[in-house]
């Protein structure tokens, strides 16, 4: 397959996955809202934070309450990681993979693209949120499904796959850690019925509530972050999505899984076996926050080894021999 | 929804004999509309205009920073050929296809139809899409022009014309597949009914056309279209024929030339390519040959034509034959390489180039139609009936600082067919492209790409310009 091709499809992939996570994490807040009498500022700030966009925010509007935080994540066409620009994103670079994906597949992309058009999306955001954001995961999910039964499980379908489980990783680790650093700190809340709404906010966010239940029954900090890191079996939880990963990439490289030919191999077997081997305590230990952004670290360099391996233009080996060392 | 208000006027009419007189092709299509009510016939075409949008078959409105999206106009109503008129264009378009390959063979071979001045040495060698580069060159089976869109208008007498013959890159043939894909669903009885000629075999042929030139013989041979990019007008057509056949979809970035082979970066190293359908232009196909600023092109991809590495279609310096001067020899060609006198006529045509003929030019600007000889698409064209004065005065500048550039013609009265509207149903002047694939064999698509003007009175077809596409039907019998 074309090393542009696959750069695209991983990309679209991973700007639909990042879509449908802007909602999950719009969603929390939307549920939290319901339950908790927050001041409005209070309560969407924190969201913009996490963002690492605050600065970008403030330039466009004055304060951040519901309207203008839901218009910045989901509409704004110059912030590139609102929905309308994710979508976009997606969009583009399934215009360059058309032949590639399943005409279902390249419908249901300009259905979800168009959504965030169609007359009184704004009004619906702001009115019906819950709806509205359901609608947005759910064109994911179809999306998903058209994916799973539309289109040959190959090579650009292992890509897919490959970009989204990395994204969803990534995402569930940010989810968490929004919910560590910043809804913590609202010290009232810890150990009041508050936070146990909290919990179950960002469970539900994550579509994680009723899976959770069946294993754990009653809902901890601790239980909470375990199941979401470690958890073998749910789709969202990181280890689920690093074996994933994993096994959709030894089938583009044709190696078995558990053994390494190149470097992403390499990088993304090491992080597995660390999850695998590892548990909530030593994750307690070192604190749940530096954990995660260890994780993510390694999941970017991950990234970076994708490109270097499969996308990356190279030169005929032939004219690169000659000038270098090895 | 009825007919009643339907003005045929002076032109010839796709549709009607007479007044609520439909011909005989169109009749049953005639008593369908006719039994659905106005609203039924809307609801049908914004139906349509739903299907096209959902497909995706849209592009951007120039300047909308929203980046919303239209698709081209599209009406519902068919354009109808019987058997009997379009078995006329198919033996005419074989013929003219046949003279013109011959004739690309001859000037980039041993010349003769220049020794025995059929047509002036000059005109050729002046041509700007003449590539002298190109002399000398065999392609596999002698096949210079193989995928071929050829643009005819019908006269008041309802007789075939062939206006341009467009041998580069034509486009247009996605909108007939998928035009077909959107009616089967508006009008499915009739298509039940009527022995409508399929074209949704066309990918078929146009793989089995690749395979042929192919010059790694006897083993599996790799094509792929090469497209300029995403941002093309066309993008969508070449990645719908890429869907369609199967075939990578490679940009100039994809390729690299290693001992005048061409391989594509995939993730899994370097692939060779044997064949490649171009959809870029001969000037940007290779910066080492043609333009050396293109960034569309691949380094080297003209060396390993040259070694006969790899076959492209359409051959490299097809173009002089589309020139709109060498159009006007055709009849010409059709006469010496066949012997044969030509079926399809051409729109008389009065070369610049040519003193007389200049000077008539310029004498009845207001009543003719002048083109670049280079351009298409409907640009760089005067139409001297609606311009002004002043854009006369500058056209007439324009061609005696160039004459070899400009071809004029007069007039014509293109035919007319029905077209919905909001408000009723008006006539709106229709042209028609046939495509033709030379491969093994020489294949006409049946029907092709009706072109309508959607503007009252407007003569122009083309998209650029406010026109839309209808369904052509081919009756079998």
């Amino acid at each position: 397959m074309l090393s542009r091709v696959a750069n695209s499809i991983y990309w679209m992939s991973r700007y639909l996955e990042r879509a449908e996570n802007i909602a999950r994490f719009i969603d929390v807040n939307l549920h939290l809202k319901l339950d908790l009498n927050m001041g409005d500022v209070e309560q969407w700030d924190p969201l913009i934070k996490v963002t690492g966009d605050a600065e970008v925010f403030k330039a466009h509007y004055a304060e951040a309450n519901q309207n203008n935080v839901l218009e910045f994540l989901t509409f704004k066409p110059d912030y590139p990681s609102s929905i309308y620009s994710c979508l976009r994103s997606a969009r583009e670079n399934a215009k360059t993979i058309r032949e590639v994906i399943s005409s279902e597949m390249w419908e249901q992309v300009n259905h979800f693209y168009f959504l965030l058009q169609q007359p009184g999306a704004q009004e619906d955001s702001i009115n019906r949120p819950h709806e509205f954001y359901t609608q947005i995961k759910r064109a994911h999910q179809m999306f998903i499904g058209l994916w799973e039964g539309t289109m040959s499980h190959g090579e650009a379908w292992h890509f897919m796959s490959l970009g989204r489980m990395l994204e969803r990783a990534d995402e569930t680790s940010r989810i968490l850690d929004v919910k560590y650093f910043i809804l913590l700190p609202t010290i009232v809340y810890v150990g009041s019925p508050y936070e146990n709404i909290q919990w179950s906010a960002l469970l539900k966010s994550t579509s994680a509530l009723e899976m959770y239940r069946k294993k754990y029954q009653s809902i901890t900090p601790k239980s909470v972050a375990e199941f979401l890191i470690f958890d073998p079996d749910f789709p969202r939880a990181v280890r689920h999505c690093l074996a994933q990963a994993d096994y959709s990439l030894h089938r583009i490289t044709g190696t078995h899984l558990g053994t390494h030919l190149g470097e992403t191999e390499r990088h993304l077997g090491k992080l597995r076996s660390q999850l695998d081997f590892s548990n909530i305590e030593e994750v307690s230990k070192k604190g749940l926050h530096q954990y995660l952004d260890d994780l993510q670290g390694s999941l970017n360099e991950i990234a970076q080894t994708i490109h270097q391996t499969f996308f990356a233009l190279k030169g005929f080996p032939a004219q690169q021999s000659h000038g270098s060392s090895q | 929804m009825d007919f009643l208000h339907y003005k045929i006027s002076e032109f010839f009419d796709e549709f009607f004999q007479g007044p609520n007189m439909p011909r005989a092709a169109a009749k049953p299509l005639f008593e369908r509309i006719s039994a659905l009510s106005q609203k039924e016939i809307l609801i049908k075409q914004r139906a349509a205009e739903a299907a096209l949008f959902q497909m995706g078959i849209t592009f951007a409105v120039y300047g909308d920073k929203q980046g919303s999206e239209k698709i081209f106009p599209f009406d519902i109503i068919p354009r109808i050929l019987s058997a009997e008129e379009w078995n006329k264009v198919e033996t005419g378009l074989k013929q003219r296809i046949t003279a013109i390959n011959l004739f690309l063979q001859d000037i980039y071979g041993p010349q003769k139809i220049l020794r025995d001045k059929i047509i002036p040495e000059d005109l050729i060698l002046s041509g700007k899409s003449y590539r002298k580069e190109c002399l000398g060159l065999k392609p596999p089976h002698d096949i210079w022009s193989h995928i071929t869109g050829t643009d005819l208008v019908r006269d008041d007498q309802g007789q075939f014309f062939v206006l341009e013959d467009n041998l580069r890159c034509p486009s247009g043939v996605s909108y007939v597949l998928e035009n077909r894909e959107v009616l089967i669903n508006t009008w499915p009885r009739l298509f039940e009914a009527l022995p409508i000629r399929p074209v949704d075999d066309y990918a078929n042929h146009l793989l089995e056309l690749l395979d042929y030139i192919s010059p790694g013989q006897g083993e599996t041979s790799q094509s792929a279209i090469l497209t300029p990019g995403v941002y093309n007008s066309a993008y969508f057509e070449h990645s719908f024929l890429a869907r369609e056949m199967g075939i990578p979809l490679v940009q100039g970035q994809d390729l690299v030339v290693q001992d005048e082979t061409v391989y594509m970066r995939t993730t899994k190293g370097f692939e060779k390519i044997d064949v490649l359908y171009r959809r870029v232009d001969d000037d940007f196909l290779d910066p080492k040959f043609f333009r050396p600023d293109s960034m569309l092109g691949v380094p080297g991809l003209m060396g390993a034509y040259q070694a006969g590495k790899i076959a492209l279609a359409n051959a490299p310096g097809t173009g002089i034959a589309d020139d709109k001067a060498v159009y006007a020899y055709i009849p010409k060609m059709i006469r010496y390489y066949l012997d044969q006198d030509e079926i399809l006529s051409n729109v008389p045509t009065y070369l610049c180039w040519e003193e007389k003929q200049k000077n008539y030019v310029l004498d009845h600007l207001d009543e003719l139609v002048v083109k670049s000889v280079n351009e298409s698409g409907g640009y760089g064209m005067l139409m001297g009936a609606q311009a002004s004065p002043k854009e006369r005065k500058a056209f007439a500048e324009k061609i005696k600082a160039k004459p070899r550039d400009f071809i004029a013609q007069p007039t014509l009265k293109l035919s007319r067919t029905p077209v919905i509207f909001e408000n009723g149903i008006e006539g709106r002047h229709v042209d028609l492209r046939p495509y033709i694939l030379y491969g093994k064999d020489i294949f006409v698509l049946p029907g092709g790409l009706t072109r309508v003007a959607l503007k009252k009175g407007s003569l122009v077809v083309n998209s650029s310009q406010g026109g839309g596409s209808k369904d052509t039907w081919v009756l079998a019998c």
